[in-house]
């Protein structure tokens, strides 16, 4: 006996106690979209019950939402709103984060830290002067009113692109310098082709940050034409207040072009947080 | 083409205590191949940087043929530079990186692609045109590095260690093509390199800089047997010249039973003085200084030997070093006789001066 007895070596058995820590965390983490999943296929009656698979799935729950919402419509909305937010933020954001990372002018860190400090202003004290904003200009319930805001960069996006444009070596730009090019070449046509890891990491967080907001459209937009997902969402919430699983649909609906977003872009994805240094 | 001077040019970094450049005078003719070298920090490269704009002037002027460029955009210039860790841009092909100045400059296509083909011939970088710098060996980025600056046919290439990346082998081979390169193009050339071996095969001249303020600047052969003071006599030789300081005694040193009469013009000298023999002019046998051997360096055809002076009274424990016939050198721990040339005995004052 002693002879056959298998010994596990250490570091395989930390191994599998890692692995069995980790599967447990992600159970924990995918529990909400699987029991939302198994709800959007139950019946009315059946969607309160604690059973996750349901007994007869109702797939006609997700016909129902498009008979219910105009969702095409919205999610239109919703595609445009982050497009276009997500491509002026790694533009303006990667503009800002060069001249903060490679020009030279006297209080670029002052300013630097300055702009960061914003950061810590919370929304809610920005959303009432931001609203005053958009009625003076005139912009309220116009698709504008979802795009304009965003698209001058954030601190957040400037400080990534920053972070990158401080790790490409001095030479790269000496070099673009001596071959004739302006500080706009050399950004154009040297750093940003670089820097496409890490404007992803920020165009897939500015993404998902439209697509899931829900107070500034709720704020700004009346017209359901130019609504966002996440409205008719919680528009549809109001007007059937007991279809659950109706709902539970819509929702599944709205988050599967996110994690569509995110599986296309998963490697770019990945490698840009590690050249960033976001990473923990 | 044009020569390159530097009159009194400084540069002094912001809170720095001593310039890194310090009153710089030197001129590279039309053509010539001028190799700047020197210990680490001893404004070389800030020198290069300066012709090539990347650095300000803070004093003095730089002219590249009859201009004066000191205050002129790097761009304005007409100057290529090979970088140490050569500055490929990785998102472009090597066709791309050669060509991308010349398409900054709005040149037409078609002559771009001849320069890069002609380049790339030059170069035998032919195959590789449309690889990306990653997919390279450090040795063909190392030629693209260079294509880049042939195909802009500059004014200047200005070069800050191009070698320093690449095995000894194939810096060895790749010193003497760039040199050929030179040559055959009769581009004015700057090249910054810490290795003296380099500085003496590549130059046609030689500066030596130290502290930001240039030494001596001369052809290496003029280098090597007149060196102007201590250091530049030190520097340049490997192994580097022994140095011994002694005192005179009588219108001459001596140590053991080795007299050497000081020359004329500096027969009134007392005290101290240095002087310095290089490791071939010291000859085994005779007369002379004993050494007891402590190391010995066998390269094939030379073996040098390294040891300290015994058997002089007074405190010369210094060590030495001689060259010798690689054939049959003596074994370590034994004692031999050293001999200097007398007519290659260079003389220093205390504070590194030449003498006379």
């Amino acid at each position: 006996m002693g002879v056959t007895e298998r010994v596990i070596k250490p570091s395989v058995r930390r191994g599998i106690v890692l692995y069995a820590v980790l599967t447990a965390i992600a159970c924990c983490a995918l529990f909400p979209i699987l029991w939302a999943v198994s709800g959007s296929l139950k019946n009315a009656g059946e969607v309160t019950a604690p059973t996750l698979i349901p007994a007869h799935p109702q797939w006609s729950n997700y016909r129902e939402v498009f008979a219910l919402m105009p969702f095409w419509r919205m999610f239109v909305n919703s595609v445009f709103y982050a497009g276009c937010v997500s491509i002026g933020q790694v533009f303006f954001c990667s503009l800002a984060g060069y001249a903060f990372a490679r020009l030279r002018f006297r209080g670029r860190e002052t300013l630097f830290v300055l702009y960061l400090g914003t950061l810590m202003v919370p929304l809610t004290v920005t959303v009432i002067p931001q609203f005053i904003l958009m009625r003076i200009a005139g912009l309220t319930d116009t698709p504008w009113a979802m795009i304009v805001p965003g698209l001058f960069g954030s601190a957040f996006g400037t400080y990534l692109m920053r972070q990158f444009f401080r790790t490409l070596p001095d030479e790269l730009e000496e070099a673009a310098i001596l071959d004739g090019c302006s500080p706009w070449q050399i950004y154009w046509r040297i750093l940003l082709p670089h820097a496409k890891p890490a404007a992803m990491v920020l165009a897939v967080l500015t993404w998902v940050n439209v697509w899931n907001d829900f107070l500034w459209p709720l704020l700004m937009i009346q017209r359901s034409s130019i609504a966002t997902l996440t409205l008719g969402l919680v528009r549809m919430q109001g007007e059937y207040v007991n279809r659950w699983p109706v709902l539970m649909a819509a929702s599944i609906l709205i988050l599967l072009p996110l994690l569509l977003v995110y599986s296309v872009a998963q490697r770019a994805f990945i490698r840009g947080i590690a050249v960033t240094g976001l990473g923990g | 083409m044009a020569p390159v001077t530097f009159e009194q040019a400084t540069r002094r970094y912001p809170g720095a205590e001593r310039p890194a450049v310090d009153r710089l005078d030197l001129s590279v003719g039309d053509g010539e191949f001028v190799v700047l070298v020197g210990p680490s920090g001893c404004g070389k490269t800030t020198s290069l940087r300066m012709i090539a704009g990347l650095e300000t002037v803070d004093a003095g002027h730089i002219y590249i043929g009859a201009r004066d460029v000191t205050d002129d955009d790097p761009k304005d210039r007409d100057v290529a530079m090979v970088f140490q860790n050569y500055a490929l841009y990785p998102h472009m092909t090597v066709a791309q990186n050669m060509g991308f100045a010349l398409k900054i400059a709005r040149m037409p296509k078609a002559e771009i692609a001849e320069r890069i083909l002609d380049a790339a011939r030059l170069l035998d970088l032919e195959p590789y045109l449309a690889r990306k710098p990653k997919d390279l060996s450090g040795g063909q980025r190392q030629r693209v590095a260079m294509g880049r600056a042939i195909v802009r046919r500059p004014q200047v290439f200005l070069m800050d260690e191009p070698l320093s990346n690449l095995d000894a082998k194939l810096r060895v081979q790749t010193r003497n093509q760039i040199a050929g390169l030179q040559r055959r193009l009769g581009t004015t050339t700057v090249y910054v390199t810490h290795d003296q071996v380099e500085a003496m095969t590549m130059g046609d001249r030689v500066a030596v800089l130290r502290d930001g303020v240039l030494q001596q600047c001369a052809a290496p052969r003029e280098l090597y047997r007149n060196p102007i003071n201590m250091f530049v006599a030190e520097f340049i030789g490997s192994p580097a010249m022994n140095l011994l300081t002694l005192p005179v005694v009588d219108h001459s040193v001596e140590v053991g039973d080795w007299r050497i009469p000081l020359p004329r013009g500096i027969t009134d000298t007392t005290g101290e003085l240095v002087i310095g023999i290089r490791p071939e002019h010291l000859d085994i046998g005779g007369n002379g200084i004993e050494m007891q051997i402590a190391v010995v360096e066998e390269l094939g055809a030379d073996a040098y030997l390294y040891g300290r002076i015994t058997g002089v009274d007074n405190a010369l424990s210094q060590s030495v070093v001689a060259r010798t016939d690689g054939h049959d050198p003596p074994p370590r721990g034994s004692r031999v006789r050293l001999q200097p040339q007398p007519a290659h005995v260079h003389f220093f004052a205390l504070d590194g001066r030449r003498l006379p």
